[in-house]
């Protein structure tokens, strides 16, 4: 039992949250009829997020269908399940956003369904969130589907993960039971690459350790599962001095030139008539005014003359936070470029590596030509071979040289511009791309940067990647 | 494939600070990537949060698209003299598509319960089309509804502005696809993350002047469905209904028709602000009886091309 490792990481994690105020994001996930929509429905209902009206909604819909037993008649599925066909079925189609709040802290809860869909689903949900929690069964415990989302959770390093064993009521609260089901799930979890796991044994339907711990469960000793999602930090790329882990990085959404088409009070509109500032939500890291910059494509380099944000300028910004940053140079910037602390950026490639999470009923032909987009970049691209697929079931790589949907596989892929490449692992922002239709625009896979090829040129600086130098 | 290490962290944005920042970015890139954006703008509380944003996002630009209106014909008048001072004091242009055009030569039929939400679709889309609009900003929010809860920030339509829920487009990181062919368009909700109590602090840190029906005051209503409903020539009461005098707010602004007022003392931002805080109604509950219609009413006017 680490039971003495969760108490501790836990006072530490409290004595850095913010006061009040914080925002975090979670994801659901677990096997169909693992009792997901249950735990969600009772997170929400008993942490006083339900409201009467929508109480008495899903109590008269429950009623009317016979729902009955120990959740007090009322069938917590409904509360999530929004659309018609969901309702009728049964079953849970697409992502749910759902919003809760503590004294302490606000939540965004992505509920991913569980079923045939369900890379496509992670990945949408895990690829925002702060945390993801997996359901599994306790009777049943760790299954070959909990093995392939706990892959996606880990390739896409979401930073904290949570198991909760649910329906610990058909255990009878048996701790022995418990424990080999938690040692299962420490077993796979070490296996799949994730270091640190929260494992929490919980009824969604009767409520025990969802929001108040449980007395039926006197041989756990952990929090509830709100009591660890209300002291996880935010990852937000900040170490605890406040200093950035990350670099800074602004990817360029468009150049504000207003030209004297300004807002601003007449007497002042002449200092305006030259503003050009760049704006952008800062990908990570944070700059200063006076620092330093290096700006891609081009290689220029330039330093920080003022941070705009709506008519207040800040001496500092970080992630991730819209802001708009003047240069002391006239450096030709467009939307597609990158603002980056000098030094920082590796150098430009036209191929890489990546892991493709595709996502399209059409499969993945090698040689395909598509659409990627990196932030605020969006060029043409050859997928020019398909090099493996992972097995999720060894969590090996096989030899493959096409991707169905649900696949996560193994590509190298050229891009049509330079462009500055940085692997997912050492910044989540910028490593990460969309893979897009050229026709019909839709998004055909999810897919992180895992090996930046050989340099077209050199980069500004070390080519040391992201990491901040000393 | 090991995981990073775990790094003890400070978040140092308030929650309204990554959500003002989040639409921020969501209008940037609308812009960005689209010919003809517009904004939905009925002078009600999410759409002059989203206009406010859009103001701050092109600082010290000017808000570089239009506003588009559809009017039901059964608007507070109190909203619409406030949308036309808040449209000029923007300095933005405002189209407005009126459903009372469409009933008077015929191309929009009554609805027997009177309520002509359901009824704005089609002047919508005809805008869109007439407008040539490539992207239709939104303040719809995921809390309010349980088909918004399923719908994505980006959300493509087709020519006839169906939302297909069963084949939305995954929404990565926060890297949004606007790609689409001829004839679709997308609708863009920047606070699709906000609650209804995130609005009304935002609109008290930032000292947004909303339409003063929002706030406590005395009115004509009667009951009916269980909320008040004001006494005006769209909405009068039957002769079983009485009509008193009460102190009242609106939670929501809307068709006159179908929108209803709740008791309420709350005079002020910071009052609003307390009263959502304990509130145990959501705000569509507690002032919409359209949506009561039945549980998937949302869903089915979305899935025609409703917002």
């Amino acid at each position: 039992m680490t039971l003495t490792i969760d108490t501790q990481a836990k006072a530490e994690e409290a004595a850095v949250a913010a006061p009040v105020g914080t925002l975090f994001r979670f994801a659901t996930a677990g096997s169909v009829d693992d009792g997901k929509s249950t735990l969600v429905g009772r997170l929400l209902h008993d942490s006083k997020a339900i409201l009467a009206d929508q109480l008495e909604a899903v109590t008269r819909t429950s009623t009317e269908r016979g729902f009955g037993g120990e959740g007090g008649g009322i069938d917590f599925a409904l509360l999530t399940d929004g659309l018609r066909a969901e309702r009728e079925q049964g079953i849970t189609i697409d992502v749910a956003y759902r919003y809760f709040a503590t004294p302490t802290r606000s939540f965004i809860l992505a509920d991913c369904p569980g079923h045939v869909q369900y890379t496509r689903n992670m990945v949408t949900g895990a690829t925002t969130a702060d945390a993801v929690i997996m359901l599994i069964d306790a009777r049943k415990g760790v299954l070959e589907q909990t093995r392939r989302h706990l892959s996606v959770v880990a390739l896409l390093r979401v930073p904290h993960v949570i198991i909760a064993v649910n329906k610990i009521d058909l255990l009878d609260y048996d701790e022995a039971a418990y424990m080999e089901v938690e040692a299962s799930v420490r077993l796979v979890t070490a296996e799949v690459g994730i270091e640190a796991v929260h494992v929490i044994p919980v009824s969604a339907l009767v409520g025990d350790n969802v929001v108040d711990r449980s007395e039926r469960t006197p041989w756990y000793g952990g929090p509830s599962l709100l009591e660890l999602l209300e002291t996880l930090t935010v990852i937000d790329d900040l170490d605890a001095s406040g200093r950035a882990t990350e670099a800074f990085r602004l990817p360029v959404q468009l150049v504000l030139r207003p030209q004297g088409a300004v807002v601003v009070a007449p007497e002042l509109a002449d200092s305006y008539r030259d503003y050009r500032a760049y704006a952008g939500q800062v990908a990570s890291g944070s700059i200063k005014v006076g620092d330093t910059v290096s700006v891609e494509p081009g290689g220029g380099t330039s330093t920080v003359t003022g941070i705009d944000f709506a008519g207040v300028a800040l001496d500092e910004a970080f992630a991730p936070q819209s802001i708009a940053v003047r240069l002391a140079d006239d450096l030709d910037i467009a939307r597609g470029a990158v603002i980056a602390a000098a030094g920082s950026l590796p150098p430009v490639t036209r191929t890489l590596e990546a892991d493709l999470f595709w996502l399209d009923p059409r499969p993945l032909a090698p040689g395909a030509r598509v659409l990627v987009k990196f932030g605020t970049t969006v060029m043409q691209a050859l997928i020019s071979e398909v090099t493996g697929r992972l097995d999720l079931t060894t969590l090996g790589a096989q030899p493959a040289t096409s991707l169905a949907v649900n696949d996560i596989g193994q590509a190298s892929i050229r891009l049509s511009r330079d462009l500055p490449v940085e692997r997912y692992a050492q910044n989540r922002r910028s490593g990460a791309f969309l893979v897009i239709h050229p026709q019909d625009g839709a998004t055909l896979a999810a897919g992180i940067v895992t090996a930046p090829g050989e340099p077209t040129r050199a980069g500004d600086g070390s080519g040391a990647g992201s990491e901040v130098s000393p | 494939m090991r995981a990073p290490p775990m790094t003890i962290t400070t978040h140092r944005l308030s929650e309204l600070d990554v959500l003002e920042s989040e639409a921020i970015h969501i209008i940037r890139e609308v812009v960005a990537e689209f010919e003809r954006p517009v904004l939905m703008f009925s002078g009600g509380k999410d759409s002059v949060v989203v206009l406010h944003l859009a103001a701050k996002a092109f600082w010290p630009g000017k808000i570089p698209f239009t506003l588009l209106h559809v009017d039901t014909g059964h608007n507070f008048p109190e909203v619409l003299k406030f949308r036309d001072q808040t449209v000029a004091a923007h300095g933005v242009r405002l189209t407005v598509a009126k459903v009372q055009d469409y009933i008077d030569d015929g191309r929009l039929v009554e609805r027997a319960d009177g309520t002509r939400n359901p009824l704005q679709t089609l002047p919508l889309l005809d805008a869109i089309a007439a407008g040539r609009h490539d992207a239709v900003f939104g303040g719809a929010r995921r809390d309010e509804d349980k088909a918004r809860a399923k719908e994505r920030i980006l959300s493509l339509r087709d020519e006839f502005g169906q939302w297909d829920p069963r084949n939305q487009r995954p929404e990565l990181w926060n890297l949004y696809n606007g790609r689409h062919t001829v004839g679709q368009h997308v609708r863009a909700f920047p606070i699709s993350n906000w609650t209804e109590l995130n609005v009304w602090r935002y609109i008290e840190r930032e000292n947004i002047e909303l339409p003063p029906l929002y706030y406590a005051h005395q009115r004509e209503v009667y009951r009916r469905d269980n909320m008040w409903r004001s006494v005006s020539p769209v909405s009068l009461p039957r002769a079983d209904e009485t009509v008193e005098t009460r102190t009242v707010r609106y939670r929501t602004v809307g068709d006159m028709s179908c929108t209803g007022a709740v008791d309420s003392n709350a005079a002020s931002v910071a009052d609003v602000v307390r009263e959502v805080g304990v509130s145990t109604i959501t705000e569509r509950g507690a002032t919409r009886a359209d949506d009561r219609i039945s549980e998937a009413a949302m869903e089915d006017r979305k899935k025609e091309g409703y917002f």
